[in-house]
């Protein structure tokens, strides 16, 4: 293709340069220190984009490490820089809150594959000079772990006091402690599961088959042609966001009411609220999400199958842990449904693994695990507590 | 020594001893080693695990409830919501020293194979029911002829959890069939004091209104 990476960075600057050089820490690899993927291929050199609060404490005893989810990203408590919004997961990360940053030396990175500043699809491939495309390496929740303690060995922190996340965050977590037990003293795994189902791949294959529909996707190649597919990708996000929600929530929030309407149109145009809000999802997604990371993601979550990894047994994935685990899932959760969980505290009993496991009753669906649900934020603060008096960080 | 309760107070659940704890779970907790690895099947708001963590007692628990779980995980303790007749069977052998079923018996299943998983997954089991042979309720169905309520089981039987009731001796009966050996048994009065410790068992069963005992596998 004529066109060059500088013209493609005209049409789409933001996502483009965030890709490259984003407003967060940076920490780089060269080539000499290659990221080892499980496709085969050795990513380098790559960069891991992150935000930390709090302070290091002098015996580096005090790291949290925050795992995202799939449209999230390492700005979890502070302004993002392209949205301008509040930090996706404030309510829970802060001072004097349940990860209490007055207390613990938090830190959550940019997922490889992502779209913020870590490498992914949207950063620009070395040996082209234009953003990498399809051409960047698919990638695995492992391969995300594998980023995330080459990162640590950066900050010189050999052993997180607490790992933490949801979905695809909470999917990291649990490879934290199946790969690197030893590096993790507490583990909160939230609204996630060991493996994808098929219900869940094939979601996920919906919103590929969107982003892939949309004629400006071009084989992945919009930045270098100039096009965007916003309208592939905004439908993708429409459908995924419908399984975060439960039918009890848009109910509640939406019911049948029409959007600034009286009557019908009689048209396609959005009559229900329910639907205009799905669109505003929609596009406002696209202005801070790439296309092709969306694709990488999603095909993470995909592979993910810890049991596999072990002789499929799961049970084998946490033999011996030390870990101090606390399993959280929510009853309206039909995305990662309780017994998923469930079958992650059977597997870390059978190891005789010290776990905390509790389902929160709410409607709110998947989402529910970044939103004010007060009995969520109450049983993190108690598990930590407990977990940093273990540790003696609090006294 | 255990604070004697008002007469009036016919509830040995609610006799609460000098630190304020549950009398019949202060009676448990000693029982149990200091240092030993503990399993509490239906482990409430987590009173008896807060008891044992005072004696340096590496604690868990399952619950039912999903209020008390959440409220035990608030507090730290290490409780994970589930089903003493289903999640038992994820434990491996000999995983604890001391499962502890304190209260919850008669509300499981198959109050058997419940026995026989405690008994697969700790080196002693600790069991503490109420006993539906004291001379109270063999007097209410007598006279009444109809289904026993008392301070201590106040619900009706078409709203209570409990579905397995059972006397001292048929309890005693079911050990020996399932093989467990008994270390000790105590009977309690309704004020949660043990009962003279040399009286016959049918003295026991008519007069103890819970029971606790202390079983273990019998070796080969």
């Amino acid at each position: 293709m004529s066109t060059t990476p500088a013209k493609a960075e005209t049409k789409l600057p933001v996502l483009v340069r965030e890709a490259d050089r984003p407003r967060s820490k940076l920490a780089e690899f060269g080539r000499d220190k290659p990221l080892q993927l499980d496709c085969g291929v050795a990513l380098a050199p790559f960069q891991v984009a992150y935000q930390t609060y709090g302070t290091l404490d002098e015996t580096k005893s005090n790291a949290v490490l925050i795992c995202h989810a799939l449209t999230g990203d390492q700005h979890v408590a502070n302004v993002h820089p392209v949205t301008g919004k509040g930090g996706w997961w404030d309510i829970m990360i802060g001072p004097g809150r349940p990860i209490d940053t007055d207390r613990y030396f938090v830190i959550c990175s940019n997922v490889v594959g992502g779209c913020m500043g870590t490498s992914g699809p949207s950063s620009t491939d070395p040996a082209t000079g234009a953003p990498y495309g399809l051409d960047f390496p698919v990638i695995t929740i492992k391969d995300m772990v594998r980023a995330q303690t080459m990162l640590l060995d950066h900050l010189g922190i050999e052993t997180l006091f607490a790992v933490a996340g949801g979905s695809m965050g909470g999917m990291q977590v649990l490879e934290w402690c199946a790969s690197y037990p030893r590096r993790v003293f507490s583990a909160l795994p939230i609204a996630t599961a060991t493996r994808h189902s098929a219900q869940n791949i094939a979601f996920h294959e919906v919103g590929r088959q969107a982003v892939m529909a949309d004629p400006e996707w071009r084989n992945g190649r919009y930045f270098v042609e100039g096009t965007s597919p916003r309208r592939g990708l905004s439908v993708a996000r429409m459908g995924a966001h419908i399984t975060y929600l439960s039918d009890t929530a848009l109910h509640r929030k939406f019911g049948r009411r029409f959007q600034d309407r009286d009557n019908p149109t009689f048209s396609f145009d959005a009559d229900f609220e329910v639907e205009s809000y799905l669109r505003h999802q929609g596009s406002t997604f696209v202005e801070r999400f790439d296309a092709n990371s969306y694709l990488y993601l999603t095909r993470a979550m995909d592979y993910f199958d810890l049991a596999a990894d072990h002789d499929g047994v799961l049970a084998k994935a946490f033999k011996g842990t030390r870990t101090r685990f606390c399993v959280i899932s929510f009853t309206s959760d039909w995305l990662f449904p309780t017994p998923e969980s469930r079958a992650v505290v059977h597997a870390l009993n059978a190891g005789g693994a010290r776990v905390s496991f509790a389902e929160i009753e709410t409607d709110k669906g998947h989402d529910a695990f970044l939103l004010d649900e007060p009995e969520l934020l109450g049983i993190v603060r108690g598990f930590l507590d407990s977990a940093g008096r273990a540790r003696g960080l609090v006294t | 020594m255990l604070a004697r309760a008002p007469r009036d107070l016919t509830m040995a659940e609610t006799v609460r001893g000098p630190g304020g704890a549950r009398v019949d779970l202060l009676l448990v907790s000693e029982m149990v080693e200091p240092g030993s690895r503990v399993l509490d099947v239906g482990c409430g708001d987590g009173e008896l695990l807060r008891l044992l963590e005072a004696r340096g007692v590496d604690g868990r628990g399952i619950e039912l409830s999903r209020e008390g779980v959440n409220e035990c995980v608030a507090k730290g303790l290490a409780v994970v919501q589930g089903d003493a007749d289903t999640d038992l069977a994820s434990y491996p052998d000999d995983a604890f020293d001391y499962v502890i079923l304190s209260q919850t018996l008669q509300a499981t299943r198959r109050p058997r194979d419940v026995i026989e998983h405690m008994l697969r997954i700790g080196r002693h089991a600790i069991v503490s029911f109420p006993n539906f042979g004291h001379w109270r309720i063999r007097l209410q169905l007598l006279f009444y002829g109809r289904m026993p309520r008392t301070a201590n089981l106040p619900e009706t039987w078409y709203d209570t959890p409990n579905i397995h009731f059972c006397t001292i001796k048929d309890f005693n009966e079911m050990c020996a069939l399932t093989g467990a050996r008994m270390e000790k048994a105590v009977a309690l009065d309704p004020w949660g004091t043990a009962l003279k410790i040399d009286a016959p068992w049918w003295f026991w069963n008519l007069f103890g209104e819970q029971a606790v005992f202390v079983l273990s596998r019998k070796p080969g």
